[in-house]
């Protein structure tokens, strides 16, 4: 999937993540700050770099900052952050396991 | 049977919300994705849900997720979430006609389909929020085999009447009208929300009337409203004991091979076994009446 624009998803209040997806030509860098990096930082990143390997993005900054998302929590932000970068409005629902 | 004496409202765009409501033991749980969400977080929402219906948290509760309208450009996709995400019920408000129930149940058999999930298996509930849809309560009530409830929306309703919500007077019309519909149509009924958090003795006011009325329970807003609830619903250990005697009664008429069940030299009518049986899961569910 196309990153086309920048975009956010997501709050800054516990139990969710704060998502700012940059369109760019270089690798995918994702950033993650949390107060559970120490221990569930692999586990975050594993999931993050899942889902947006099944959306097919291979370019752009990720900037993550996580107040204790559950995984759930976690797919579903990053999912919204790169439909709307990628300014898609109809989901691919098989797309979004 | 299903207990749903209360079905409590989660914000669909909150995720701390969607994390923790299972906490709360409602008997079900109403993801929203209409009212409680803003246009904008929409899209954010729809997926929140979708996922969170998968997770293992909510098992034991009746998950059900309230879609915006179909005729708003928000309903079938919510309805895609809802129904991939496996949810148990779909909730549609502003039910005004049975027509909507079946455009709805038409959408939920092509997702069901597509998704490959078993045709048949989303339950609906529909929720009256208008004099129409009140006029109209037994005919949407009876729009599909997949309905297995309806609810009363209170704030939408009195202001389609005119009026505002008060001692209960204003919807004395519309409680009975949605509530005998959803009887001969052999479904639940859920009242209407009671939104004065700090009213406890108002809120056991109300639950105490509609409980009389027959409503299965309350759609509520607030957690802090579920115990309450289910304790007016829990049965009295003398109740409780009648319930175990009719019942007993009856198995001992089944074993017999008897037409007729007894107690005490008295005939006991098949409605009554029912009762007591409903008694019996109420007590089951949450115990004795604390009072």
């Amino acid at each position: 999937m196309l990153l086309k624009q920048e975009a956010l998803a997501g709050t800054l209040e516990s139990s969710d993540l704060f998502i700012r997806i940059t369109p760019s030509d270089d690798p995918l860098e994702i950033v993650i700050e949390s107060e559970v990096l120490h221990q569930f930082g692999k586990q975050i990143r594993a999931t993050v770099e899942e889902v947006l390997d099944h959306l097919g993005v291979t370019t752009g900054t990720l900037i993550i900052q996580d107040k204790g998302a559950l995984d759930c929590t976690i797919r579903a932000r990053v999912q919204a952050a790169v439909m709307r970068a990628a300014g898609e409005t109809t989901l691919d629902w098989e797309a979004l396991k | 049977m299903r207990l749903r004496r209360s079905m409590l409202f989660v914000p669909g765009s909150s995720a701390a919300s969607l994390s923790t409501a299972f906490v709360f033991k409602p008997d079900s749980v109403m993801f929203d994705l209409e009212d409680a969400v803003s246009l904008r977080e929409k899209d954010a929402a729809r997926l929140l849900v979708f996922h969170a219906l998968q997770q293992p948290l909510y098992d034991g509760i009746e998950r059900v997720v309230r879609i915006n309208p179909l005729d708003t450009p928000f309903g079938h996709d919510d309805l895609q979430a809802a129904i991939r995400g496996g949810a148990d019920t779909i909730r549609l408000p502003k039910t005004d006609t049975p027509e909507q129930v079946r455009e709805l149940e038409a959408a939920v058999e092509r997702i069901e389909r597509d998704c490959g999930r078993e045709v048949g298996s989303t339950h609906l509930m529909a929720a009256i929020e208008s004099a129409s849809g009140v006029v109209n309560a037994l005919a949407i009530a009876q729009a599909s085999p997949r309905i297995t409830g309806i609810a009363l929306a209170g704030f939408d309703y009195v202001m389609d009447m005119q009026t505002q919500r008060g001692d209960g007077t204003e919807l004395f019309y519309a409680r009975c009208a949605v509530l005998h519909a959803a009887r001969a149509a052999k479904i639940d009924c859920y009242d209407v929300v009671f939104s004065d958090l700090d009213d406890e003795e108002g809120f056991l006011k109300e639950v105490d009337l509609i409980k009389r009325l027959g409503f299965n329970g309350k759609s509520l807003i607030n957690p802090r409203q579920i115990e309450l609830l289910h304790n007016a619903y829990a049965p009295t250990q003398e109740e409780m004991d009648y319930a175990r005697r009719v019942v007993a009664a009856a198995e001992k008429a089944e074993k017999q091979g008897l037409g007729v069940i007894a107690m005490g030299g008295k005939m006991i009518d098949g409605p009554v076994v029912d009762n007591a049986r409903r008694v019996l899961d109420r007590a089951a569910a949450s115990g004795l009446r604390k009072e």
